[in-house]
């Protein structure tokens, strides 16, 4: 229990981290503590908090933020290798421990380097990976998907084609999102719904055909995910763990949209601007936990509990390593550390 | 057989040493020159002098909010300096220089430094010329915490702390460049300008908009006068023995 609400913090954790740094470039703070990993001299815990001032608020807040998570994500990553007798998912947790070292690295070379475009965009686009697997390490070790006492569904071929194509595709959005964000293009366009008057821009340069292909991603984002969210509630109007997520993800594309739009008419309102990249962040992870649920039944031969959809497959719970470190509740495995 | 952990932490070691060896590199600055070639004669001599003006109305000022540090939000209320207009029109803070027609003449590099100073949350002055291999001297007169960011095209971009009151720190530019852009990412509303060149015919109009640059041997120059929101304007004046020449420059609002 302890160790699934662990994961969920975890999770949420980097979602806070995402909207931290969404403050970061929205009020143009990310050079405002020109040294690192030191913050002006200082070791970045002991720095006096009377001298966050302007800029430097967001910008040490988004470090300590960082570490804070990274600090998580390797306990995280040691609870699993000591408890978790599942190798995939063990092995997520060093992914998501070398992604969120490496998320450090290239923040601190960001600001060394003055904000290099790659590397901004880089910075947060590994963000979004980190997100992801912290997501997909609380999905796949939460009671749902390792207590099961119920037949696993039989496969749905299109499902999961649908959810891997929306998935990939919000990603790239966010990629798109964030080559906009760090190239200043967000207000390359300055009106909405239309382009300077009309639907296709008038004139273009580099930052207009950027902000445009955002616009542009994010109707067919808007497309795909109507179109899983039909699917979903066509053909499994019956399945809580499909509809729950369809049904999020229908909302925050609505939030999304709405806090597009608002960004450009406010100028990039920098809460507005960063609501905007966390809620993004937000529809790819629910993307995300849809289409692992979608592949649930792939994932039964490899948790090793039993092949596909056999009834009353409730990994057993009652594991010495559990027991010991309050792990996840899942089979034995050779060689796990108790 | 290495844990996993041994793996990943040896991975990141070598990712950060190679970004701490990446980012030790400097570039040092270059040496002061003395050399005067084709000197200029102080007895032939002449100046060009002037005045910039405003064509249109002028701009209302906005005060700058400066609440996001309590130490800057005691400090004098000021406006912001982009456009500043005098009496009679008269505009301030445009940097006039020699932009071609001294041939392949060198001037020495003064032994001066010019100071560019942080007070009252603001960079004083907020226009300034310099020479290339003459020394920059950065000041912070202000209780507070700055980060001083240069954005350069053509040279080398820094960003440096300042921390405390009374600090100073130095910089030489090694090319020309017109102009550079100077901030403060700490305090949004601070900025700067300094533009760097390979003379010292440059100037910048005070409150009555006017300038002079002075020692300037007989010849047909390009000047020019650039300000940060109106743009740029040039000129061509000729100038004889011992003569000065009176120009001015008007920007549309």
């Amino acid at each position: 229990m302890a160790f699934r609400l662990y994961t969920r913090l975890v999770a949420l954790s980097t979602a806070v981290l995402i909207f931290a740094g969404g403050l970061v470039t929205s009020t143009g703070s990310g050079l405002s503590v020109p040294d690192w990993p030191n913050t002006y001299g200082h070791f970045m815990f002991t720095f006096p908090l009377d001298k966050m001032v302007g800029g430097i608020r967001f910008e040490h807040s988004h470090r300590l933020i960082a570490s804070t998570v990274g600090f998580l994500i390797l306990v995280l990553a040691v609870w699993l290798w000591r408890a978790e007798p599942r190798a995939w998912v063990r092995r997520l947790g060093y992914i998501a421990l070398a992604a969120v070292i490496t998320q450090g690295i290239l923040g601190g070379i960001t600001v060394l380097w003055y904000l290099p475009e790659p590397i901004s965009i880089a910075h947060a686009s590994l963000a979004q990976i980190v997100f992801c697997l912290t997501t997909a390490i609380a999905l796949v070790t939460s009671r749902g998907w390792t207590h099961r006492t119920t037949a696993l569904p039989s496969d749905d071929d299109v499902l999961r084609k649908l959810t891997i194509v929306t998935t990939g595709w919000i990603y790239v959005q966010v990629l798109i999102g964030a080559t906009m964000r760090h190239t200043d293009a967000g207000l390359a366009i300055p009106d909405f719904p239309l382009a300077f008057g009309h639907l296709i821009p008038p004139h273009w340069d580099p930052k207009i055909a950027i902000h445009f292909a955002h616009r542009v991603g994010a109707l067919v984002t808007s497309l795909l995910i109507v179109a899983t969210a039909g699917h979903v509630f066509y053909h499994h109007r019956g399945r809580g763990e499909l509809v729950r997520p369809v049904v999020l993800l229908l909302a925050l594309l609505t939030a999304q949209v709405t806090l597009g739009a608002y960004t450009v008419l406010t100028e990039k309102h920098y809460i507005i601007n960063s609501l905007h990249v966390v809620t993004g962040a937000s529809v790819l992870v629910t993307s995300l936990v849809l289409a692992l649920r979608a592949h649930r039944s792939r994932f039964a031969s490899v948790d090793g509990f039993g092949g596909s959809a056999v009834e009353g497959t409730a990994i057993r719970r009652n594991q010495p390593h559990a027991a010991v470190v309050g792990g996840p509740s899942v089979p034995n495995r050779p060689g796990a550390r108790a | 057989m290495r844990s996993p952990f041994v793996r990943v932490i040896t991975g990141c070691a070598v990712g950060l040493a190679l970004v701490a060896g990446a980012c030790s590199k400097e570039e040092p600055p270059p040496t002061q020159s003395a050399v005067v070639a084709n000197p200029v004669d102080p007895a032939t001599a002449g100046t060009i002098t002037g005045v910039v003006k405003l064509d249109g109305k002028a701009p209302a000022a906005q005060s700058i909010t400066m609440d996001s540090d309590p130490y800057c939000e005691k400090q004098p209320k000021n406006a912001t300096e982009s456009v500043v207009v005098g009496s009679d029109s008269t505009l301030q803070n445009v940097f006039v220089y020699v932009k071609d027609g001294l041939g392949n003449r060198v001037f020495p590099v003064p032994a001066s430094a010019v100071v560019l100073d942080q007070k009252g949350c603001r960079y004083v002055p907020h226009v300034l010329g310099i020479q290339v291999g003459q020394t920059l001297e950065i000041l912070s007169s202000d209780d507070t915490l700055h980060n001083v960011h240069a954005i350069p095209q053509q040279n080398r971009e820094f960003n440096m702390a300042h921390q405390l009151a009374g600090i100073k720190h130095t910089h030489v530019f090694s090319t020309k460049e017109v102009m550079i852009p100077f901030k403060c990412d700490v305090h949004k509303w601070m900025n700067a300008f300094v533009g760097v060149l390979d003379h010292p015919f440059y100037a910048v109009t005070t409150g009555n908009g006017r300038f002079e640059l002075k020692g300037l041997p007989p010849g047909t120059y390009t000047v020019e006068a650039w300000h940060e929101k109106l743009g740029t304007q040039t000129q061509t004046v000729t100038i004889g023995d011992k003569q000065t020449s009176d120009i001015s420059f008007t920007f549309k609002s």
